[in-house]
């Protein structure tokens, strides 16, 4: 097929960037080039849009060991070991087919994270889906929940945590991003740089099919009206073979054969061979009649652009290859030397002995279009005035109930209950906690995780709604008693070529940037997921921050739970009573505009150093992070969870007492202590200049709310519980 | 004691099942599907997973992988051996047990703590627990325990179920039946009572950090037992 524009449109590549790779090549590209120049230009593969961003990010620390450029981030937890963590988007595909889409991202992502040598101990997600009225959520859900579980089940991974979150803004466009975090030895982590020429370039894994070409374009457009007709383009799945490539890699990594190791991922041969070459400064020769393909006639450019599942690519150190073949036949899966580096600094691909493709590495890559495209600030809504009008006849029970049996508070266990969560057995927090928590099998050790997201927040200002979601990330490991290490980031946003949107992007990096360089929580990985926007209705920008955190001894772990009766309930951080963009104002008030709670890092700091420095001095029971629905939600949970009650006192006088149960002011804690240590515990707050009210005592039952209100926990818990499993079985 | 565990390719409790074995006392060695020949036991154990992928029905291939003729034999001459969850799976598989383990009631994977309620404690693994009722974890998706009339009479008479799904009081009824298994079934025994299937996996339970201590009960009493 000859090549012109008109092709290359079609391959989603602009005019000027077809006459880009006319230049660079000094001749016109054959097909199979085209396809290879597209796959790795489109947005998802070469971040044209967002790198000029995103390099102002922090991404160095003390415990950094691999920043953001490799397969996944890389950070050290003390000893000899070390945590490989990444995030990372499987929207577009999700959407087409719910369970193919998410359980290939859950595949994909625990990929990343086992190239580098880790084996995987955690899964987490975070997922977004359009209002429960609009006819495609429930399916959309159910599809989501059963490929997320079919494929970390079947591996064996814990799904550890995750968030849910449901807003029409997603009804077009859902969101699905899956985390995985895996341990790793230092001494043995691998990168994805090929080293050395003549070196065998081998291909393992699953065969090679026409499934998934031109995924990662896909990923790179909106949707329009025929999205049905991109079916073929969706990936499926096959745990079974992805669990047996894992432990034929950790095998194989074991001993010292591996130069380089990279996943096929998205763009599948093409960026993976490409990535090698070009981190290594190298040239790579592929013999695309080697490469094991599941279907007959495949051409060099359904080679090149399939996105096959569970299959890697491994350079080798010479006269390795026997020992290396031998591990991949006990584990039954296929091995072909299907090349070699070289010093071309080329990558030439051959078919029936003719060479087809021959492109410059560094113009696939170095010179790949980079855009700082236009894009609008957001100016800080202006508050909302409220006054007793807006809480007339309004009850606190009624709106803890309402708030506790609404799709975003309610209890999501009917969706991680179909995860494994417990396999591996060292899941001591489950998800539906602050944190997920695993121990470090056979140590002391455990890694906290949790995953984030305020799209609310986001979108009335990004550039607070970036600064707020890490500073929750980090409160949510604080509060289970974790040190902080590092975030990675999933970028969800729509359209970067609508100013707004661009906008909101360049803004929430900013915010996220500004937090974690603040709280020393750099960013080690992450991904960027554009164009979810649907026939010109994009979704709120919703960036998703996983958190990573340490505790040196598994058994100083906090939990949220109530403990025992008698006990002082303390709020630290300053409650100021700002409605705006509360769960409250949005769903109860039905007040939307206004501006999030404001972000103040030196109090988010200092409030979350105090509470850990509280909880190594053994003097927090109990804690839980102040977020959606404010104190009255928080503590409701805190009942719940441990079948306790409470007797609120007289509180902050200064504000409306519906202002200081729902605000969701930020860099706030409610913990359990001991009467007996109140004392210490105020001179270490007080010393800290930590502000903190007195809340109330735990109760053996009932929620009591200034001797007027009396709430049974056993009625919360019902309505906490009811929502989301009738809303699923019915 | 000595122990065996069996690694089918996607066993993923293999190596739960080995750190529980090893922390009550057992030598447990782990065996490959391909193995032949199984070293001298007193306790095999068939793993928790999805052998083979369970693309097929659940522990299909399993029963015809070839390790399993040793095992066959080796449970024939009365050794003791165990499947949990999807060695459960295989056992019915390979006929060791009646019966079937079909896709559960409400076609959802599900992953929680239930209580069973111990029906036969005249056998090794049961026998001397003090208490009628353990808190163990169940992760499965197809554990909806199915027999025809005449295997269901046939494991009556012969008192072959071990423990059945109940709540923390004992009481056995549909509402604390987590996935539709005929009686509640959760775990059954062969008619000589050396071989014991069961969905719920002890050995996800084994410290107090976990989902319970319960799994410590089966694998200490189990050991006892075997002394």
């Amino acid at each position: 097929m000859e090549v012109n524009e008109n092709i290359a449109l079609e391959h989603g590549l602009n005019k000027s960037e077809y006459k880009k790779i006319c230049d660079l090549l000094k001749r016109t590209p054959n097909i199979t080039e085209l396809g290879i120049f597209s796959a790795m230009w489109n947005e998802h593969c070469s971040y044209k849009s967002s790198r000029l961003h995103l390099k102002n990010l922090p991404t160095k620390g003390k415990k950094v060991i691999q920043g953001p450029g490799e397969n996944a981030g890389v950070v050290d937890i003390d000893d000899d070991d070390a945590i490989v963590f990444k995030i990372e988007s499987h929207n577009h595909p999700s959407f087409i087919e719910p369970y193919q889409g998410a359980a290939t991202g859950v595949g994909g992502i625990m990929r990343d994270v086992f190239t580098m040598g880790a084996r995987p101990i955690a899964n987490l997600n975070s997922i977004h889906f359009g209002s429960p009225q609009n006819k495609k959520t429930k399916n959309l859900l159910r599809g989501v929940v059963q490929g997320i579980g079919g494929y970390g089940n079947c591996i064996g991974v814990p799904t550890i945590g995750g968030q849910t979150s449901f807003d029409e803004c997603y009804n077009g466009n859902i969101l699905v991003n899956a985390m995985t975090l895996g341990l790793v030895k230092k001494n043995k982590i691998f990168y994805s740089k090929a080293v050395g020429i003549n070196k065998p370039v081998i291909y393992v894994g699953s065969k090679t099919g026409r499934d998934g070409i031109h995924g990662a374009s896909m990923a790179s457009a909106v949707f329009d009206d025929k999205i049905e007709e991109k079916k073929p383009t969706v990936q499926v799945g096959d745990p079974f073979t992805e669990k047996l490539l894992l432990e034929a890699c950790l095998e194989l990594m074991a001993g010292d054969s591996i130069i380089s190791i990279q996943d096929m991922g998205a763009a599948g041969l093409t960026s993976s061979s490409i990535e090698m070459a070009s981190k290594g400064k190298l040239g790579i020769e592929i013999n695309l009649n080697k490469v094991p393909c599941r279907e007959s006639n495949m051409t060099p450019y359904e080679i090149m652009l399939s996105e096959s599942q569970e299959r890697m690519l491994i350079v080798l150190e010479n006269g390795k290859e026997e020992e290396a073949k031998k591990i991949f036949d006990k584990w039954n899966l296929d091995f072909s030397i299907i090349g070699k580096t070289t010093n071309s600094k080329k990558i030439e691909l051959f078919y029936d002995q003719k060479k087809v493709t021959e492109i410059p590495i560094n113009a696939l890559v170095e010179n790949s279009p980079m855009y700082d495209r236009k894009w609008k600030k957001t100016k800080l809504p202006k508050k909302n005035k409220f006054n007793k009008d807006n809480f007339q006849n309004l009850k606190i029970e009624n709106i803890l109930n309402k708030l506790l049996s609404s799709p975003n508070i309610c209890n999501k266990e009917w969706i991680w209950q179909q995860y494994d969560h417990t396999v591996m057995g060292d899941t001591i927090l489950k998800p539906g906690s602050d944190s997920g928590i695993v121990r470090i099998h056979g140590t002391d050790k455990a890694v906290a995780a949790t995953v984030d997201s305020s799209a609310a927040y986001c979108f009335a200002h990004p550039l607070t709604g970036g600064k707020q979601v890490v500073c929750e990330s980090w409160r949510n490991l604080i509060a289970v008693g974790a040190n902080p290490i590092a975030i990675t980031n999933c970028l969800n946003f729509g359209n970067p070529e609508k100013n707004v949107n661009m906008g909101e992007f360049v803004e929430c990096v900013q915010g996220i940037g500004e937090a974690s360089k603040y709280l020393n929580f750099p960013v080690v990985s992450g991904n960027v997921s554009f164009y979810n926007e649907t026939k010109d209705k994009g979704i709120k920008p919703t960036p998703a921050i996983g958190g990573v955190g340490l505790l040196k001894n598994y058994k100083d772990m906090i939990t949220m739970d109530f403990k025992k009766s008698g006990n002082v309930v303390l709020v630290i951080g300053k409650t100021e009573g700002s409605l705006d963009q509360s769960i409250f104002a949005r769903e109860i008030l039905n007040i939307k505009n206004g501006p999030p709670p404001e972000i103040n890092l030196f109090n988010e700091k200092n409030n979350g150093e105090t509470v850990l420095n509280l909880i190594k001095k053994k003097l927090i029971i109990s804690a839980h992070d102040v977020s959606l629905g404010g104190i009255i939600v928080a503590i409701t949970k805190m009942c719940i969870r441990g079948n306790k009650g409470i007797e609120i006192g007289k509180t902050n006088q200064l504000i409306n007492q519906f202002q200081y149960m729902f605000s969701e002011d930020q860099g706030r804690y409610i913990v359990e202590i001991g009467k007996d240590n109140y004392k210490e515990v105020k001179k270490v707050l007080d010393k800290s200049s930590v502000h903190y009210d007195e809340l109330g005592v735990v109760l053996e039952k009932d929620i009591i709310i200034d001797d007027k209100t009396k709430l049974s926990i056993d009625d919360l818990r019902e309505s906490n519980n009811k929502w989301l499993k009738s809303y699923m079985d019915n | 004691m000595n122990s065996s565990v069996i690694i089918f390719p996607g066993s993923n409790c293999d190596r739960d099942m080995d750190v529980a074995l090893k922390k009550f006392g057992f030598k447990n060695k782990m065996l490959w599907h391909n193995d032949t020949e199984l070293p001298k036991s007193d306790l095999v154990v068939l793993p928790g997973g999805f052998s083979y992928g369970d693309y097929l029905r659940c522990g299909s291939m399993a029963s015809k992988s070839r390790i399993i003729d040793s095992v066959i034999k080796f449970a024939k001459s009365g050794g003791l051996l165990l499947g949990i969850c999807n060695g459960f799976q295989i056992l019915t598989e390979t006929e060791l047990l009646p019966g079937a383990l079909l896709r559960n009631k409400y076609s959802k994977f599900i992953c929680q703590n239930v209580f069973v309620k111990i029906n036969n404690s005249d056998n090794k693994y049961f026998k001397n627990i003090k208490k009628n009722v353990l808190e163990l974890h169940i992760a499965h998706n197809e554990g909806n325990f199915f027999c025809s009339n005449d295997q269901m009479k046939e494991i009556n008479d012969n008192n072959q179920i071990a423990i059945n799904y109940c709540n923390q009081n004992g009481e056995i009824n549909d509402i604390f039946n987590p996935n539709g298994a005929i009686k509640n079934i959760a775990g059954l025994l062969n008619k000589q009572k050396n071989i014991l299937g069961m969905m719920p996996h002890p050995e996800r339970m084994i410290d107090s950090y976990l989902s319970g201590e319960d799994g410590s009960i089966f694998f200490e009493n189990l050991m006892g037992n075997l002394k």
